[in-house]
């Protein structure tokens, strides 16, 4: 379930587990090399232990959902390696696919990977078009995880439909509405509007806070609100003169230079600090970000949050991961069930409602569980309603290759705006230099 | 130390003398022939093991890298190697980035080189004294390069933190704005430095006090029978016997400080660690080699960049020996 601002970054707490994650996942490496090795399918009694290679906050464990999946297989114990960062479990992916050992039974993949795995790898990995209903996905969901032979290879865990969260207080005392409904009608124009609800925010601004917390996040719902994003149709790099990433641009610089932002890397130490000291007045959210914000404001700040739509109703999908089956398993029939039932409505439904990562699959829309749910730390947020009517509107986008490493550099510069007051200019030149290495 | 090594005839001569039951001729030549050839050939034997596990771990990588840059290779396809000449070299040599973290990993070499070198001295003439528990300070001076970089880097990313860091933390005290370590060009590189400084200044200091204590007491003696104070003892008799451990130090701690990775990368971890900073303020070759094989997943320029290395690294080892050579012929 991690998404991208930062195919980098997402759930980076302190280096200190970021390293942690780099040494485990070396043994685990080893670890999981060794074990399905060995395992050859089943022991002697039949029993099957399935590994389940992630990263970031999949929600499962939260959830429960592999003793629940063990109580109705008891032959079946799934392990579940984490990775803590993106960033580093997924060379490690492509580094098991090139050598073909070391895989896990299932690899989560992350939405700005899954077209360069889908263009490189296809064949690495077991079609799921007939074990799963690929119907009951939002539909460009399920495409981005086809390959142009009609196989789909991953089956989609969450999407990240927008929404804006705010700091209730904060906006109390700036002398802002603090209903969700007045706030959406605020910013009912666009992101203009809540750049204007910016300046008037700061206008009054409690002494050491700021409006956003990082421009880069804007930028990010911007563009993956259009469906051109940094890619053509045809697979052509079109991110120097597409449409949304200008405008995502121009916003970002805008109020980088009104210094609404206090120009955090998101995710990032002093990102968290933020949050738990409340400095910053609002975070575009998508989806998953709800939980991120609760984790790091901590209890102490419970009730003072809220989530209303995104400005201008805003459709877009930020981030989403995938679960896929490599063909090199020795139990990928298990894998495969395994799969499909955590991406099946109720399981999606219950990791909504563990951690608020946003079900992918439709199915689970109508869901109780989903359709009703609110959330306490947000002032009781209807996130059900909000998500479900943004998650119907996402436009289908193109997806390119090197999307992750286009985003993460794109935010670097932005975030150089913002902290060391480059220039617009400047700063997009290093973007191009960054990206056109990349892409390059 | 032994300064030649003894043949085996000099102490262990084949019997040549007619025995009373002589050998056939024949036989006596091939045992003297099989001992001649064990003379000359069993050393070779004997660090064969050194090479060819050179060979195999560094030889054959060091080459199959240089083979590599020559291709374009991607992380999603290992397989697929297209021949692309020297486009690679190319490629890094016209990327400012390459010239930034050239600069930066002189630039964090030098303030981390010299004040560990020139401390580690100092260092080494205390503990040369007759100090109480003297084997308890050289194991405590020894601890910091006996943990491991990432630990070591983690601590002092603690350290260096902008946001409620124990440096920053103190400097609050005595009434200093936070400092933004990790963000500011000479900041970062300065805490990166201190790192280093901290690893590594105690294991040269234990090389220099094992050296001082091979220098011969007579000329201390001597000396200070002439006057000589402790500090023209140190001048006159210790750094010109320590010359040629001194210059093992650098060469070592140049090498090192070329390799410098851990440190920048755990300094603030993440995604801004693997690109050394926001500017890459603080990103050397190592880690811009790992960004560009790794993190944008082209391998070619990645190998480009270690061969360069390797380029530089020669190119300073010529430096060293002009410069020595220049020392040693004006000392004399």
């Amino acid at each position: 379930m991690r998404i991208t601002r930062s195919v980098a970054g997402r759930r980076r707490r302190t280096a200190f587990v970021a390293t942690t994650g780099l040494t485990v996942t070396a043994l685990l490496l080893t670890g999981c090399g060794g074990s399905s090795d060995s395992d050859k399918g089943a022991d002697a009694d039949g029993n099957i232990t399935l590994t389940l290679a992630d990263f970031g906050q999949f929600g499962y464990k939260e959830a429960g959902l592999f003793e629940k999946y063990h109580e109705l297989n008891p032959k079946i114990t799934v392990k579940e390696d984490t990775t803590a960062e993106e960033k580093n479990y997924y060379p490690k992916l492509l580094q098991q696919l090139n050598s073909g050992s070391g895989l896990a039974d299932v690899q989560g993949i992350e939405v700005g990977r899954i077209k360069e795995i889908v263009d490189t790898k296809a064949d690495s990995f077991a079609d799921l078009s007939k074990a799963i209903s690929v119907d009951e996905w939002v539909s460009w969901k399920a495409k981005q995880a086809t390959a142009p032979s009609g196989a789909v290879i991953g089956a989609g865990t969450d999407i990240g439909p927008m929404s804006l969260c705010y700091n209730r207080e904060l906006f109390e005392k700036a002398g802002l509405p603090t209903d969700r409904a007045e706030v959406a009608k605020l910013t009912e124009g666009g992101w203009e509007d809540f750049l204007a609800l910016g300046e008037q925010y700061k206008k009054k601004a409690p002494k050491g806070t700021y409006f956003m917390d990082s421009a880069s996040a804007m930028f990010n719902a911007v563009v993956s609100s259009s469906p051109e994003q940094y890619y053509d149709a045809s697979g052509k790099p079109i991110y120097d003169k597409s449409a949304s990433v200008e405008k995502g641009w121009k916003l970002a610089a805008e109020a980088a230079s009104k210094k609404l932002t206090q120009g955090l890397a998101q995710f990032e130490d002093q990102w968290q600090a933020a949050l738990r000291k409340s400095t910053v007045a609002t975070v575009v959210c998508p989806a998953w970000m709800a939980g991120q914000i609760s984790t790091y404001a901590g209890d102490a700040n419970k009730g003072k949050w809220d989530i209303t739509s995104a400005p201008g109703n805003t459709s877009a999908n930020w981030g989403g991961s995938f679960l896929a089956v490599p063909k090199s398993g020795k139990n990928v029939a298990e894998a495969t069930k395994l799969v499909k039932w955590l991406t099946a409505p109720e399981q999606q439904a219950a990791v909504f409602k563990a951690i608020g990562v946003f079900p992918s699959n439709q199915g689970a829309y109508e869901l109780p569980d989903v359709k009703n749910a609110t959330l306490p730390y947000f002032n009781n947020a209807p996130i059900g309603q909000i998500y479900a009517d943004g998650a119907k509107s996402i436009p289908e986008a193109v997806l390119g290759p090197k999307d992750g490493v286009i985003k993460d550099s794109i935010s670097t510069q932005i975030n150089n705006m913002e902290q060391r007051g480059t220039s617009p200019d400047d700063a997009w030149d290093a973007a191009v230099r960054t990206i056109d290495k990349a892409i390059g | 130390m032994a300064t030649s090594t003894p043949t085996r005839d000099a102490y262990a001569t084949p019997p040549r003398e007619p025995k009373k039951e002589p050998p056939s001729e024949r036989r006596q030549l091939w045992r003297s022939r099989l001992w001649r050839f064990d003379d000359k050939a069993s050393p070779y034997a004997y660090i064969a093991p050194f090479f060819l596990v050179f060979g195999a771990f560094g030889l054959y990588p060091l080459l199959y890298t240089g083979w590599i840059a020559l291709h374009r290779v991607e992380m999603t396809g290992l397989d697929s190697m297209e021949w692309v000449g020297w486009e690679n070299f190319d490629k890094i040599l016209h990327d400012p980035e390459f010239w930034t973290s050239v600069s930066n990993t002189f630039l964090i070499g030098v303030i981390s080189t010299v004040p560990q070198l020139l401390v580690a001295l100092g260092l080494a003439h205390l503990l040369n004294y007759k100090l109480r528990a003297s084997t308890f300070w050289r194991t405590i001076i020894l601890t910091p390069y006996a943990t491991s970089v990432a630990s070591a880097a983690l601590v002092f990313a603690l350290v260096f933190r902008a946001d409620g860091g124990l440096l920053n933390w103190t400097l609050g005290l005595v009434g200093f704005d936070p400092v933004n370590w990790a963000n500011g060009h000479w900041t970062s590189k300065l805490a990166i430095s201190i790192i280093v400084i901290w690893r590594w200044t105690g294991y040269n200091a234990l090389i220099y006090l094992a050296a001082m204590q091979a220098v011969p007491n007579d000329l201390y003696e001597a000396a200070s029978l002439d006057g000589a104070s402790r500090w023209q003892q140190f001048r006159k008799v210790t750094i010109p016997s320590l010359r040629p451990t001194i210059l093992f130090t650098i060469v070592i701690s140049t090498i090192g400080s070329m390799q410098l990775f851990g440190e920048p990368l755990l300094l603030e971890g993440g995604a801004l660690g693997a690109t050394g900073g926001n500017e890459n303020q603080y990103e050397t070759l190592s880690i811009y080699l790992y960004n560009y094989g790794w993190n944008l997943g082209h391998l070619g320029p990645a190998a480009a960049v270690a061969w360069a290395m390797l380029a530089l690294l020669l190119l300073i080892a010529a430096a060293n020996w002009f410069i020595g050579r220049f020392v040693r012929k004006s000392a004399v």
